[in-house]
């Protein structure tokens, strides 16, 4: 139950994002100094916790849909699911953690 | 005795049908693509996050000669607009459930609908646009930007 509604919640957060970030990229064909601007405006610490906010989402949406792909697919799936929460929760620890370390020590490491 | 059909079989009456008729299995077909797009997404996804964020100096790399070099390649022109209409595809039928799932008025849930789509859309259209019209050698006041992927002037 409540790994779906986190599943939604990131769900709806990452596709806003993405309106926006095709948005900000589409600059790159206005002109170098407007991308180059508005990419700029992504390197201060605040947007870097803001970055690592999201990918925390997009990680745990990623290893979720693929259990809920496997309690729908696989025979097993269904009386596994319990069990195939704490890997997905296992996973995103592991795979945010080494994410965080090093996007955050790039992005605030001072430069 | 008279035999009563299973409800799934196609079998019935046409007045004890549930789905719409007309609507086919579009629903089953939206089902199959969300998993289908995720499987690949994780893979496309993933792959972005690596290779614009942790390789190198990460997002410091990040300006319009990075992109220019990535799009001078066919192979990452083709990865973002994979990853770009799977992603708008899955993330518009996600949202569509969900509107579906809250908004209880008719015309509420129309609009919302009419308006998720034409954002869509506009996004899918101007992200595979600039992908594709997208000049990574441009000529700014008759200088050309530096860039090892660009021909010599
Ligand atoms: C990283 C790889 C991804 C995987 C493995 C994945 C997997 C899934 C799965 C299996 C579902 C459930 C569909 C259903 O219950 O019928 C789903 C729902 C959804 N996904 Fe993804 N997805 C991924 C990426 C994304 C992205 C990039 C977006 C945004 C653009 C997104 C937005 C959504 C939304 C809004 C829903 C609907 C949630 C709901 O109905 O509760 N997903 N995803």
């Amino acid at each position: 139950m409540w790994s779906w509604v986190g599943h939604r919640i990131t769900g709806v957060v990452i596709f806003f994002f993405l309106l926006v970030h095709v948005l900000d990229t589409s600059l790159v064909r206005v002109s170098p100094e407007a991308y180059t601007a508005v990419i700029g405006a992504y390197k201060n610490p605040l947007m870097a916790l803001g970055e690592t906010g999201l990918v925390a989402a997009i990680i745990f949406h990623a290893f979720n849909g693929l259990r809920v792909i496997a309690v729908d697919f696989w025979k097993k799936g269904a009386k596994y699911q319990r069990q195939m929460l704490w890997v997905v929760l296992a996973l995103w620890l592991v795979t945010f953690a080494g994410f965080a370390i090093r996007h955050l020590s790039l992005a605030l490491g001072g430069h | 005795m008279t035999a009563i059909q299973s409800p799934r079989s196609g079998k019935i009456a046409p007045q004890y049908k549930r789905s719409g008729g007309s609507k086919g299995n579009f629903e089953m077909l939206a089902w199959l693509f969300m998993r289908l797009s995720g499987v690949v997404l994780v893979v496309l996804i993933f792959g972005h996050l690596f290779v614009n964020l942790l390789v190198g100096e990460g997002i410091h790399a990040i300006d319009f000669g990075f992109v220019a070099g990535k799009w001078a390649d066919p192979f990452w022109q083709f990865w973002d607009l994979a990853m770009l209409w799977l992603a708008m595809l899955h993330g518009t039928n996600g949202v569509r459930t969900i509107i579906n799932d809250y908004a209880e008025k008719d015309a509420t849930r129309f609009w919302l609908k009419v308006v998720l789509y034409a954002a869509s859309a506009v996004i899918v259209i101007l992200g595979t646009l600039v992908i594709f019209t997208f000049n990574p050698c441009p000529v700014v006041d008759g200088v050309q930007l530096p860039g090892g992927f660009c021909p010599a002037p």
